[in-house]
């Protein structure tokens, strides 16, 4: 045999360099379908952007006009690691819907309440430690949790939110097997993906139970000021001002784009989460800031919000009565009254994550709820967005689904398969990109 | 001159790459795309990247390329019938013809059509989903698997980038992959699993008669080249030339040729063989449409070759307008 020279190449010269954290992020077929769910010709019920069609984009234009004709080397230049001061005034206006008498001083400005998500676990959570969340869960903050080599204990939801026992159990089967929890993570309003609602009863229980077991709370309310019956929910940071560590964002009630979220967090915590900010970012964009705060001043926003909470609510009455129209008898579904989801149960046997293929090419998209589990469970349920197709794109996307579980139900039938087919789901990155989610 | 030393600029009228698509390997086909139309415009070609949609025939009609390089994978991309509408619009075109794609794409008939030609491929059966149900699906796989023995793989017999392929190892999980499989298309091949050696055979033409470069040996960290470890910079070691003795490297390239030439192929293909303990040379798939991304086996084959990727397409290019 000749003498051969043979190069030898993983494609990536840094793959022995890697953090162990990065364990798991790798392509998936999963995402790489979600690539077709952004042509027009798909109905994706799998993003969650938020609908911003209605925005007075003729306002915010002459508010950003004017911010830089007025304010532009401030706006374009560094600001303040806590963010800025008017608006976290303004911020402090903005929880008082929900029952909080929350400080400016406390307020720490992020770049959407997804940073303040890694902050907050950045500044807590050591490798190993254990953060406590609803199952399902909002993917895009299992992905943080996983960044920091946290483990995620689920406890269990139903229609009326967190399962208060489940809550204790969970604490305390952690506890017994001497792992350390950090703090429970909670969405209580409209979650993000079961669509369901903390009860006022069970709001005073969960603090209750983390009072008692010495638990923090990380309450992430993205949604709470886009409820379609009722006037907006006490936030459990009124209810608790030193337990809780409040979340809220701009990105559901005003622009995504801007990534314009907070924190409002005790005194000491939010001291390191302003260092932790600093360390990130420097500081969180001025110019965004000065933006959102110029639109809240000039503009009628909760104005906005309503005409919002009517548009969102006018499409969450087309999925449910598309999904009573053509459904199977065997799916279960929640009627959320608020937000952006619909958590779907699937006949058994089914599994939402190998039937995704088969309803792309039905164009029509969806996301399993692997996703949303930190521990594999999910694949029998998906989770439909209806905020961003109109209501007869929503009816149409639906009408498809139909006829793609009918398809794979028939499948199932067939070969007897039940429970999922990929045996080692890779949770937290199944779900879509930024763009989608 | 050869066409694989085009000068740049050599090649007037502009190009257009297609890629994208609606096929379940969009997110590819994008990425390929976007790295061919970078190669090429390395070489001073005027070049347009194109998704396919309503709008495409009337841009192409008002405004004719040169030619058209498609880099659309899966069906629509492979199956040919883009082709056959840019036969209809009379605009020249990178690759096979449409006629070839549909026996390359067409795994159970690639398979046929390789075995006539002599090269050994996996004992295979291939079933629609309609059969499982007619004639009981335990019994079906049952014979499957007293058959072809396990492990095995199961595929769609219309799919690429390992999309809803599965190794069986324990006949419990049969019924999964069957449901995996079928998730991608109505029809599914089960193939007995051939242990040994995976390699990438990139055979070229650009008007001098095609030739095989050097084999890219592909080392998955799993053992299993599924979608992950194909595209996850990292997860699998390429080795080029391939780990292989000089008789069963020669014998990969007849295959590839011979393939190449059988299935009436052109400009580009990639066969993807398997080469057992014994030195048997085992035919899996032909691509048409093979992969560019920055994963992909193809531009490393290139590389070896000591070529230059926007040359080689810059001469795949001259050979598609000059015919």
């Amino acid at each position: 045999m000749s003498e051969i020279s043979r190069s030898s190449t993983r494609l990536d010269g840094y793959v022995d360099r890697y953090a162990a954290r990065t364990q798991g992020m790798t392509a998936s077929e999963i995402r790489a379908l979600f690539a077709v769910a952004s042509r027009p010709e798909v109905v994706s019920l799998a993003g969650g952007m938020p609908n911003i069609s209605g925005l007075p984009l003729d306002v915010v234009g002459s508010a950003v006009g004017d911010l830089i004709a007025a304010n532009g080397p401030v706006a374009l230049q560094y600001g303040s690691g806590q963010g800025d001061p008017t608006l976290r005034e303004q911020i402090t206006d903005v929880m008082r819907l929900e029952g909080i008498e929350g400080h400016p001083d406390d307020v720490v400005v992020t770049v959407g309440s997804q940073q303040a998500v890694d902050l907050v676990t950045r500044i807590f959570c050591d490798p190993g430690d254990v953060v406590i969340c609803e199952a399902p869960s909002y993917v895009g903050a299992l992905g943080v949790f996983k960044a920091f080599q946290c483990e995620v204990v689920h406890a269990e939801m139903d229609a009326e939110g967190l399962v208060p026992d489940a809550l204790r159990q969970a604490i305390v089967a952690t506890r017994a097997a001497g792992k350390t929890i950090k703090f429970l993570y909670t969405i209580p309003n409209f979650h993000n993906p079961a669509g369901v609602t903390l009860t006022p009863a069970r709001r005073q229980e969960v603090l209750a139970i983390c009072r008692e077991h010495d638990i923090l709370v990380l309450e992430d309310n993205p949604y709470g000021l886009l409820g379609f019956d009722a006037e907006p929910m006490r936030a459990l940071r009124a209810d608790e001002a030193e337990g809780v560590i409040y979340l809220g964002s701009f990105s559901k009630t005003f622009s995504p784009g801007m990534r314009v979220g907070w924190a409002l967090a005790p005194h000491a915590v939010r001291e390191k989460l302003v260092l932790a900010q600093e360390s990130a970012t420097l500081c969180p964009p001025a110019f965004s800031q000065m933006a959102v705060s110029a639109y809240l001043t000039t503009h009628d926003w909760q104005g906005q919000i309503k005409q919002m909470r009517e548009m969102y609510r006018e499409r969450r009455d087309a999925m449910i009565e598309a999904l009573d129209d053509f459904m199977p008898a065997a799916c279960t579904w929640n009627n959320p009254h608020g937000g952006f989801f619909v958590w779907v149960g699937l006949p058994p046997g089914i599994d939402a994550k190998a039937m995704l293929p088969r309803a792309v090419t039905a164009r029509v998209a969806y996301v399993p709820g692997t996703a949303f589990f930190a521990d594999g469970y999910g694949s029998s349920y998906m989770r439909l967005s209806f905020c961003y197709p109109t209501p007869e794109r929503i009816r149409e996307g639906v009408r498809r689904l139909a006829g793609v579980l009918e398809q794979e139900t028939e499948l199932r039938q067939t070969f007897g398969a039940t429970g999922p087919s990929h045996e080692l789901p890779r949770s937290g990155y199944d779900a879509p990109s930024s763009d989608l989610s | 001159m050869s066409p694989t030393e085009a000068t740049p600029g050599a090649h007037g009228g502009r190009v257009v790459v297609l890629a994208g698509g609606l096929s379940h390997e969009r997110d590819v086909s994008l990425r390929s795309g976007r790295r061919v139309a970078e190669a090429l415009r390395g070489t001073g070609q005027e070049v347009e990247e194109r998704d396919v949609d309503a709008a495409l025939l009337p841009s192409l009609a008002a405004d004719p390329p040169a030619c058209v390089v498609p880099m659309l994978h899966g069906e629509t991309g492979e199956d040919g019938a883009i082709r056959e509408v840019l036969e209809l619009l009379g605009l020249p075109y990178v690759g096979a013809t449409p006629e070839a794609c549909r026996i390359a794409f067409d795994k159970p008939v690639a398979k046929t059509v390789a075995a006539r030609a002599g090269v050994r491929t996996p004992a295979s059966f291939c079933l629609p989903h309609e059969t499982f149900r007619e004639l009981g699906a335990a019994a079906v796989m049952e014979s499957l698997v007293a058959t072809l023995g396990l492990p095995l793989m199961v595929k769609p017999a219309r799919s690429g980038s390992a999309l809803g392929c599965t190794v069986v190892r324990d006949r419990a999980d049969l019924p999964s992959a069957m449901v995996n499989a079928f998730a991608y298309g109505p029809v599914a091949l089960l193939e007995q699993f051939v242990v040994g050696a995976e390699v990438a055979v990139t055979v070229v033409d650009d008007g001098e008669g095609p030739r095989a470069l050097p084999l890219v040996g592909i080392e998955p960290d799993g053992g299993v080249y599924d979608y992950t470890a194909r595209y996850t910079a990292g997860s699998t070691q390429f080795v080029v030339p391939a780990r292989l003795d000089d008789e069963a490297t020669a014998e990969c390239e007849r295959v590839a040729l011979a393939v190449h030439e059988a299935f009436g192929l052109r400009d580009l293909s990639r066969s993807d063989l398997i080469v057992d303990p014994d030195g048997t040379v085992w035919f899996l798939e032909v691509n048409v449409a093979p992969g560019f991304t920055e994963t992909s086996t193809v531009p490393l084959a290139v590389q070896a070759a000591g070529l230059d990727l926007g040359k080689v397409i810059a001469g795949l290019v001259h050979a598609a307008t000059t015919r």
